[in-house]
């Protein structure tokens, strides 16, 4: 396929996707699954592939992915609930009198989420990064706990509303909004990739001591790249506030970030196309397809086994295991998404239907396009 | 502060730092052993309660009788979960073995939402354990007496296993260095599943004493006290048994003592505070061998 086709190809696909998004918008409901599911996914994607460019890309193992978007949505939270609704949102505790008067745009708020959530991440980031592999991921796990304890806490019962949460957050107002914020963000992660830091951050995921060799300094880079992924988990999780409307502190738990690396390792580590198709993927396949795992179902008089409330989670976490334990590289492995790799996955598949090319190679399975 | 509360305080401190010492044992031998932090390690605590229910509460079968069978199956739980989830990751870098690991985690607690409900569960009483009793004038429960005198035990019985029989000195050489032993002819799956049952059987001694006195027991129930039981391990330099008691005293007196200032809140905030700066000042804990990086 030439360059020239290829091009053509992407931005008739982009326009696909976007012309999705409009008849999605145009027939359906305020309410309906499918508009709520494609907001969150695009959510999770955002959420994934800021933790990719730390885990995936950087090679450093981080655990704190829920504590960084915590931060986020609790400052977009605080910052932008209207005047007219802090009251009633405060009703208890009362609401500190330098927030009395805030009330910011959206996109404002979603940078200023973001900011803290880095700086944040500056902070703790010059100690931390220090810390070896497993030790760096049980660190920021740590510091994730931390920060959900200190917001429910009572010191900050007039600006965080302690473990009551805050609500009347504003929501999208728009439905594209997440989808525009999301683009924007993975498109200038795409770009911090592509450029010789990102480079810079793969030699370090490859080897070290190679790296620091080469003239690569690997403490500002690591920082970096802790800081910018810190700032995308901001914007995420501001933006699950938005969608959610409500948070607590219990909104952010470990399992957060365990469902994000889960997303991570399914699409791949190391591939941003991966974790956004592995993003809506697992996203639609939890909230929308598997849904029926958790009912109980009767076939005339046959009851379906195990199939009751918390199975479609067990179900989860038993693809998680298989996919680590016998498909390590995930959906994409290391490599991005091309049109070649599409056509030869394609033909690969159509080879195995129509019984020819039944080559050895055909036993890969899998869509692992290059 | 009287003298008596001071008392009553340090005696729960010592009673809850030593049931993190039993937990944070599991942690430190599998990390001596394999490199591998093992975060199912708190959610198998948590299984042990339930097996514990299951068995006490659900088939009304007597305590001394369940406490075996809850031992017994912990035990077996520990030893598959290693033989599936951890062995097929031996040569693969240290990360898929820890996002396996995270992995188990999240499956044993959405098992037991699934098997046991996201509801919280009584714990049974075991009559013996509940028993009042009157230090001078210091009153607790046998399971808070006990508690210590149980670690203590174990944890001499545990090195001498190590320092004088032959699975001992195999562990040894197994965390010195893995592929030496195995040339020596140690049989490094055999050592590593004595050590994860060891393991599991310290945690399900230890989830025994933990919820007795406890209210009730939940699908998470297992990942914060194994977060803190971890930190207990990494404070007394892990890979090292006695710093893991250590640790896990040290934790557990500190909590008890926040508690009773009226922080109870930054208690655990405390903890992970605890981690990072023994990190940043002493990476190794304070009994934890040097650890030499190879290029």
């Amino acid at each position: 396929m030439s360059a020239k086709k290829k091009n053509i190809c992407t931005i008739i696909a982009l326009i696909a996707l976007g012309v999705f998004l409009v008849i999605v918008e145009q027939t359906t409901t305020e309410s309906s699954m499918m508009r709520s599911v494609l907001q969150l996914s695009a959510i999770y994607a955002l959420a994934a592939v800021s933790m990719n460019l730390l885990n995936g890309f950087t090679g450093l193992f981080s655990l704190g992915h829920a504590g960084f978007m915590a931060i986020g949505a609790y400052v977009f939270a605080i910052i932008t609930i209207p005047v007219s609704k802090k009251g009633n949102v405060y009703y208890l505790y009362g609401v500190n009198d330098i927030l009395a008067n805030v009330e910011l745009q959206p996109v404002l708020a979603l940078i200023i989420a973001g900011v803290v959530a880095a700086a944040l991440a500056a902070l703790i980031g010059a100690p931390v990064l220090r810390l070896k592999s497993d030790y760096f991921a049980i660190a920021t796990l740590g510091f994730a706990e931390i920060v959900r304890i200190v917001v429910a806490s009572s010191p900050l019962n007039t600006i965080t509303n302690g473990s009551l949460g805050l609500k009347s957050i504003p929501g999208f107002g728009s439905f594209y909004f997440p989808f525009i914020v999301v683009v924007v963000c993975i498109a200038i992660i795409i770009l911090l990739i592509n450029s010789t830091y990102g480079r810079a951050f793969k030699a370090i995921r490859e080897d070290e001591i190679a790296a620091e060799a080469m003239g690569i300094n690997l403490a500002s880079h690591k920082q970096m790249s802790f800081i910018t992924s810190s700032f995308f988990a901001g914007i995420s999780g501001a933006l699950m506030a938005m969608y959610l409307g409500a948070i607590t502190s219990t909104t952010f738990p470990i399992t957060l970030t365990y469902n994000i690396l889960l997303i991570v390792v399914i699409g791949g580590m190391g591939s941003v196309t991966g974790s956004i198709v592995a993003a809506f993927l697992v996203t639609f396949a939890k909230e929308w397809w598997l849904r029926f795992l958790d009912q109980e179902m009767i076939i005339g008089t046959f009851q379906v086994p195990f199939l009751r409330t918390g199975f479609r989670m067990v179900v989860f976490s038993i693809i998680l295991m298989l996919v680590v334990l016998f498909w390590r590289k995930g959906l994409m492995g290391q490599k991005e998404f091309s049109w070649d790799g599409l056509v030869r996955t394609l033909k690969k598949i159509g080879g195995i239907f129509t019984g020819k090319n039944r080559k050895p190679s055909a036993s890969e399975g899998g869509g692992a396009s290059e | 502060m009287t003298t008596s509360i001071f008392l009553q305080y340090c005696l729960a401190g010592i009673s809850i730092g030593s049931i993190y010492a039993l937990i944070a044992i599991g942690y430190t031998m599998v990390y001596g052993i394999l490199r591998l932090i093992n975060f199912a390690h708190g959610d198998i605590f948590m299984m042990a309660a339930y097996f514990m229910i299951f068995a006490m509460v659900d088939h009304m079968i007597p305590w001394q009788i369940s406490m075996v069978l809850m031992i017994l199956a912990t035990i077996a739980l520990g030893v598959v979960i290693e033989k599936v989830a951890y062995k097929p990751l031996r040569t693969a870098p240290r990360m898929s073995i820890m996002i396996s690991a995270i992995g188990v985690s999240y499956l044993l607690q959405n098992l037991a939402t699934y098997l046991f409900s996201a509801l919280p569960k009584q714990y049974p009483s075991i009559p013996v354990l509940n028993q009042t009793i009157w230090l001078g004038d210091v009153s607790t429960s046998i399971a808070t007496f006990i508690t210590p005198i149980i670690t203590i035990a174990f944890v001499i019985l545990l090195m001498l296993l190590i320092r004088y029989t032959k699975v001992g000195m195999a562990m040894r050489a197994v965390s010195k260095d893995f592929e030496t032993a195995r040339l020596m002819g140690i049989k490094i799956n055999t050592v590593i599943s004595v050590t994860f049952a060891i393991g599991c059987f310290l945690a399900a001694v230890g989830s025994m004493l933990y919820f007795t006195p406890r209210p009730s027991v939940f699908p998470l129930a297992g990942s914060l006290p194994g977060l803190k039981c971890f930190v207990a391990a990494v404070f007394g330099g892990i890979g090292s048994i006695p710093g893991a008691v250590l640790g896990g005293f040290v934790i557990g007196l500190s909590e008890t003592f926040i508690k009773a200032a009226g922080y109870s809140e930054f208690s655990d905030v405390f903890t992970f505070i605890l981690l990072i700066a023994v990190l940043m000042v002493k990476p190794t804990g304070l009994f934890g061998e040097k650890l030499m990086e190879k290029v």
